[in-house]
Order: C-alpha cells, then structure tokens, then sequence
C-alpha cells in the first residue's frame, strides 16, 4: 500500500524509468511467445534491412534482429540479476559482519577487499576467465566475487552508521546474538541504500557482462546476448549499416530506465522534501 | 508614545504531508526600547518561529501569511529586501541555540565579530577590532584583549555562547532575539552567560525577546512573559505578576514541575545491597582515566541519581557497571556475586537484571520494529514466551505504562517523545530487572512530559520494588526523586549519601556551586547569587565558579 502512494507521488522520470524496466521484463518474460522466430534460427539473408517479415532486419548470419534482441534481453538480465543478486549476499553478510564484530575480523575482510579492489575489474576478469573458461556459472561467480567487494565497502560503512544507534546497544545489552542483531536490527534499516545500490550494480553488471561478451569471454555463441551482438555486427558500420545500433542502444535504454529508478528511489529515502 | 516592535495579528503557517497548517495563530506582540520580553512554550508551540518573524523572518518551509511588523515605524511584513536588509543583522540581531553551529570553525572570533559592522559600512575593521576587545570585557570573558584572535573550537561552550552574544551586539542593534542561548549548557557555565546577557542588555539599553521553555531561566531577565501554547498565547504578563499569581492552569504546571516530593523510609532497605561497583577505574585509551576509584552502592527499591556536568563520567559509570567498557581497575559485584568485567562473558540471567533506558527516545528504538515486538522480544529472549502469552503480557506492560491496547502495532516514529520514553521504560520492565539504569531519560523531553515520566517511574518503583540508577544533570530532578545523591567531577565521586544529608550544608566546594546553579522561580535569584559572590569578593575568599580548566 504504501508503494502505492509512493507511485503516485513520483515524478514523471520515475514513471518512465518504470515504464522502461518494465517493458524490458516482459521481453525478458515473454519472448518465446513474442518472438517470431527462433533464438539462432537463419531465416534470411546477412544484414537485410527493416522490413515487415524482420521488424529490425537480420544480423551478421541471417538471424533476425527483433528475435535476438528479445532473447538477449532474457539472457543478459537473467545472469545479471542472479550476479547482482549474489554479489548482494555475499558482500552485505562480509559487511555487516565486519561492522558488528569489528577488531580483527573486520581488519581481515577489509584487506582482502582492498587486495581484490587493487585489481582493475576488467583484467581481473579476463585473467579469471581465461583461466577457468567461459561457462555461465564461472562468468557468474567471477563477476559476483569482483562486484561483492562494492557491496562490502557500501554495507559496511552503512552498517557502523547504525551500529552505534542506542537500539542497537540495548538489544547489545540484552544479550543478542550477531545474527540477530544482524537480521532484525541492522538490515531493516539499511534497507534504502541498498536497494539503491543494487538497481545501481545491476546496471554495472549488465555493461560488464556486455563489455566481456564483445570482447569475446562473456556470454559465448549462438546464445544470444546485447553485448555479443554489437561485436558480432559491428563489421556493418563500415557498410554503412547501423544495425549494431539496436543491441547497444538497448544496453542504453534498460541502463537509463534502471538509473530513472535509483534515482527517484534515493530521492524518496533522503528524506529530502520538496 | 510609539513602541519600539509591534506585531499585530500574526498569522505563520508550515508546510507539511503536501499542506500549509498553520503554526501561529493570530498572535500580537507589542515591546518598547530597552523591555525584555520572555516568551515560553514547550516544544512546537512556535515560539522561535514567532520571535524570528519580528525580524519579517520565517525558517524555509514556513511563511508568514498576514499580520504586521512594525519595527520603529517600518512596516516589516512584505517588505522589499532591501528594507529587510538595512533592519537585519544591524538593528534586530539573533543569537542562536547552539553557538558551535553558528559560527564558522575556519574563521576568528573577531573577524566574524566584524563581519556585520563592516559589511552594512558602520565601521572599518580596526575600529569593529577595538570595539570587540570592550564588548568582550563588559561580557566578562577571560583575556578580551587575546580571546578574538582564537578559532571557535579553542573557546569553552559558555565563552564561545557570550562570544556569539558580543557578535550581536556588533551593530548595537535596537533588539536582540535570543533563542534558547542556554539550553544546551551546563548549569554552572549557564549562571555566567545569563549574568553577561543581563548586565549588556542593560548597559546598552537594548530591547531583548528571550525564547526559552525554562521558565526559571526567562524569570531573571524578562520585564514580561508571554506563555505559547499550540501557537496560541495562553497568558501574558508582567514577570514578577505571572510568577506569584499564574492565572491560567497551563502556567501553573509550568510553574510547578519537580515539585513531587517521596520520601521513604531509607533504613528498612540498608542492608538489602543489590549493586556494588568497588574501586572501579575505567579508560577508554588505556592512558588517561576517565573514571578514578569509584566506590558505589545501590541497595533495592531505591533511586540513586548520580549527578556531574558534561564529562563528568556519569554515562561512563554506566558503561563500566553494565560491562561495555570493562574496567581496567576494581570490581562490580551484583547480590554479593562478582560479575565479569566484559558483556560478552556474562550470562544472560545476569544480563536480564539490570536493564537501561537512554536520554534519546528517537534513537533508543529502533524504527523498523512495532512496539509489539519491541516490549516482546526481552520476553521471548529471557523468558522464552511466545504467541498468545507473549501478547498477553505485552498488553499487561502498556497497561502499566499507562498506554492504551491501540499502541501494540505501532511503529516509532508514529508516537511522540513521551509516548516513546514509555516503551523504551516498558521494554526494560518486560526483562522484570532489580535495577534499571535510566541515562538522562527526562533531559530530552518537555518539562511537563518529564513530570509525567517522572511519576510514572516513580510509581513503578512504589509497586515493583525496583532500583533506578537516575543519570542527569539536572538538580531540579534530584531534588524530587532521589533517595541518594552521588555527585561527580571529572571521573571522580565528590561527594556521596542520602539526599537530606547531601542537600544541607556543609558541602563539598563544588557541589556547593552546582547547587547555587540551580535557577528557582523567583526572579532576584540571578542578582542575589551574584550579589553573593561579589561580597565574598570583597571580603577576600576565593570563589570558583568554574573547576574546569581554561587555559
């Protein structure tokens, strides 16, 4: 109910952020029913243009564009959302540990996150890839561990602030456990900047996996994916055909329509009136 | 003959939840040269958004809908502003609450002083400079010849509020707004910056508005008081008037808070000791101690208020005791049973018989929980009780904090401050503890709410038999419901026993001073307790009026 009012409360960059997340999900959802042809099904011929049979013309093999597109929508959200979803779990537990505990264990985790940060993400990954292959699970895991470190930092740092509240000394008092105080009095409320910072990494996630997939170590052939179909058509540029422009402006659309969100999210739980 | 500020028909609204609500009510103020005019209220009554609309000032958010300012015959309200420009700062000038927050730490005392003087073109700076070095002398500050050239932060609280003062006197403005300039001090350093307003205000004949909800304090200096309630004027009246002859029964209980008396009979309950701390030292460095050899006693069913200024050591006695900061000396014995020094090692029965209740309701529960869940979880955590029992006995507790049934499903943030100190005193009294530790629980509330809080822990000690271990600062609260006073300055116990023992002299030196702090309702009080020290002056005898060290 109460989101609800926040609904009709928000501005009209919220609702069209909303607008576009959603129109993305349902073509994540939906697009066996939507496609009308098959994933790596070749129906045509290289590169034809837009037309009624192939709403965005055909890719670099004769599949069509509108197909691929949907189901790189599927693809590419699921592993990001799952990646995002495990880089959450690990790194706010690691945080909100090193915040309750303290002392040695918090010195320990914070120095393997600083070893792990040290690495610039892209080399990191691709050293990491290359060594382990290219399955969607080690894509997965590989992406989970370098995004957890963010994560840490961020309920880290929002974990001390409600650390020191009196709530939390007088449940302390009480003689509670870390995983209760954990649970029931730190994550309730740092709930906000979390959520924020999760649609924030979603976006992050997408863009890498995306940036992976076009250099050839993300999602691997014929699977569909955002990021691989602008590298595999990036070749019609030269032929003055701007069909990689699909692919990646949809990278962009469901980037912003994500951003519109967070943003408005943030606003709502500063507090700040208008 | 003309006044000097006169406000007619005030109307201020806020806005909140996406509508304007009216916050001032048609108020009329009227205040001639060289008058001082109290105005008092609790909380939310609007008395500093009224005393800053003098100035055709509202805070962001607010704004004031009809009425008229007139200050010396210029019409405030909706005036263009350049108008407002030439009146504020130079002839109207407001010293704030909290003085740390008004001042810039980048910048010297003096040149902040220079600031207005130079910028509205009265004065150069040199002259604003020497200027300042007179202002500071008659406001007694120690070295005015030195003490501008100093940061902000290299000042005491009470040096840095007269500093503040002497910034608006800069412009030797016709009034001044003074908005609760002593709330946030100590009541030693309190007495000093009253006395620095009074002898200023009438030495330059300066036309004053004093905002305070301390109607002790507003006795001292005021020609007139007016009582705000609601946004509403519940009484108006000559000082002196309103304190012998309250007439509306508002005042009255304002007049009255701390004046419930207990007295008990203290021998029966001598031997029955339930917590003793012995030769406790405690440091939160290692090096320096902030607490020294302190030797302590609470027998059961007694209330034992434990009184110092700011950074006496007073919360960190508690910390010590309840095993949050483990001392590095001496040892706390609960029923005779030495207990171990940190939190951790201490087992929960242990745990479950001394309970706490903090000074801030608003951070002492936490938002996210339902009072439900949070008078039930002590019951659940020590008592194993859940479901139907355990609501059963958290509408047994409401009960007993005086709240209705409706309140169980409740967030925090939808109960007032009062309503908030009930739970947090409910949550301590679910665990059924022997000694409950209440750390300045009534400073962050309305006088007339604390007297509500007060009674009701008072009561619930008659029927429960429990101990308070009472934290504050304030004497008035003392006064009332201790059976014994323990007094602390910096680390140290000064001075320990029962409360009639304590009160009647012979005192310790400083516990003498805090006790002569204390501001009564009677409006000579401030001029005859420095009337005191200036014959003790004369006759030669050293007065301290302060043991903290200025250097």
């Amino acid at each position: 109910m109460a989101f609800f009012k926040l609904l009709r409360q928000s501005p009209w960059s919220a609702r069209v952020g909303l607008a576009m997340v959603l129109i993305n999900v349902i073509a994540a959802v939906f697009c066996p029913i939507i496609a009308p042809y098959g994933e790596t099904e070749v129906v045509g011929d290289v590169w034809m243009p837009m037309s009624g049979e192939h709403l965005l013309g055909t890719d670099h093999l004769g599949r069509d564009l509108f197909t691929r597109l949907l189901y790189g929508a599927r693809n590419t959200i699921a592993i990001a959302f799952i990646t995002t979803a495990l880089s959450f779990l690990v790194g706010s537990i690691c945080g909100f540990f090193a915040a309750t505990l303290k002392g040695w264990v918090d010195q320990l985790l914070s120095r393997f996150v600083d070893i792990i940060m040290a690495f610039p993400t892209l080399i990191f990954a691709l050293m990491a890839l290359s060594v382990v292959g290219t399955s969607v699970v080690a894509l997965i895991l590989v992406i989970a561990i370098l995004d957890s470190t963010r994560v840490y930092r961020l309920s880290r740092a929002v974990a001390m602030d409600i650390e020191v509240m009196e709530y939390v000394e007088a449940a302390r008092l009480r003689g509670e456990r870390i995983w209760w105080l954990m649970r029931q009095e730190i994550l309730p409320n740092a709930m906000p900047p979390l959520v924020a910072e999760f649609g924030l990494r979603f976006c992050f996630v997408f863009l890498f996996i995306a940036a992976l997939s076009f250099l050839g170590l993300g999602i691997q052939p014929p699977t569909a994916d955002w990021g691989g179909m602008v590298r595999e058509n990036a070749g019609a540029i030269t032929f003055g055909i701007f069909i990689p422009l699909w692919p990646a402006g949809a990278i962009a659309f469901l980037t912003v329509g994500v951003n519109l969100i967070v943003d408005w999210f943030l606003h709502v739980a500063s507090g700040i009136k208008d | 003959m003309a006044h000097l500020l006169e406000m007619k028909d005030i109307w201020i609204e806020g806005y909140s939840d996406e509508k304007w609500r009216p916050i001032i009510n048609g108020l009329n103020l009227t205040l001639d040269k060289g008058e001082v005019l109290g105005l008092i209220g609790e909380s939310g009554a609007g008395k500093s958004t009224f005393g800053l609309a003098s100035m055709g000032y509202t805070r962001g958010g607010c704004r004031i809908k009809s009425g008229s300012i007139k200050f010396d015959g210029i019409e405030l309200f909706e005036a263009p502003e350049e108008t407002l420009r030439k009146v504020k700062g130079v002839r109207i000038a407001y010293v704030a609450q909290s003085a740390a927050a008004s001042f810039n730490p980048a910048h010297r005392l003096v040149k902040q002083y220079a600031e207005a003087p130079v910028q509205h073109g009265l004065m150069s700076f040199e002259q604003a400079e020497k200027e300042a070095v007179d202002i500071y002398t008659r406001l007694l500050l120690p070295d005015p010849d030195r003490i501008g050239y100093r940061y902000p932060h290299q000042v005491s609280g009470g040096q840095l509020q007269r500093a503040m003062v002497a910034m608006a006197m800069a412009c030797k403005p016709d009034l001044i707004i003074f908005d609760e300039p002593t709330t946030a001090l100590d009541v030693t350093t309190q007495i000093e910056v009253l006395a620095a307003i009074k002898r200023i205000v009438k030495q330059f004949n300066t036309a004053a508005i004093y905002i305070t909800h301390d109607l002790a304090v507003v006795a001292q200096l005021s020609d007139r008081i007016m009582v705000l309630r609601y946004g509403n004027l519940v009484e108006e009246n000559n000082a002196r008037e309103m304190i012998a002859n309250p007439k509306e029964e508002y005042t009255r209980a304002l007049l009255n808070v701390r004046t419930l008396q207990e007295d008990k009979d203290l021998d029966k309950t001598e031997h029955d000791i339930i917590l003793e701390v012995e030769n406790v030292s405690a440091s939160y460095t290692g090096k320096t101690l902030v607490l020294e050899d302190i030797d302590l006693k609470i027998r059961r069913g007694r209330t034992v208020a434990l009184v110092g200024e700011s950074g006496s050591g007073k919360s960190t006695l508690a910390r010590a005791i309840t095993g949050l900061l483990p001392p590095v000396k001496g040892r706390v014995l609960y029923d005779g049973r030495e207990l171990p020094p940190a939190l951790k090692q201490r087992k929960k029965d242990s745990l479950r018989v001394m309970q706490m209740i903090y000074q801030m309701p608003d951070t002492a529960l936490n938002p996210r929980q339902r009072v439900s869940k949070i008078i039930g979880r002590p019951l659940q955590f020590y008592y194993g009780i859940h479901g139907k029992e355990n609501e059963k006995r958290v509408l047994g507790l409401l009960d007993k904090i005086e709240l209705t049934p409706k309140y169980k499903d409740r967030y925090p943030t939808e109960l007032s401050g009062g309503e908030k100190q009930r739970i947090c005193i409910a949550r301590a009294l679910a665990a059924e503890p022997d000694l409950i530790i209440c750390d300045e629980v009534t400073s962050a509330l309305d006088q007339l709410v604390a007297e509500e809080i007060l009674k009701l822990l008072r009561n619930l000690q008659n029927e429960l038999h429990v101990s308070y271990l009472f934290i504050t600062h304030d004497l008035a609260t003392v006064k009332a419901i201790s059976d014994e006073i323990v007094v602390m300055l910096r680390g140290k116990i000064v001075e320990q026993g029962r409360k009639t023992d304590i009160l009647t002299p012979p005192h310790h030196e400083y516990t003498d001073l805090l006790l002569e702090s204390v501001p009564i309702m009677d409006p000579d009080w401030l001029d005859g307790v420095l009337a005191g020290r200036e014959r003790k002056a004369a006759q030669g005898i050293k007065v301290r009026t302060t043991f903290i060290d200025e250097s």
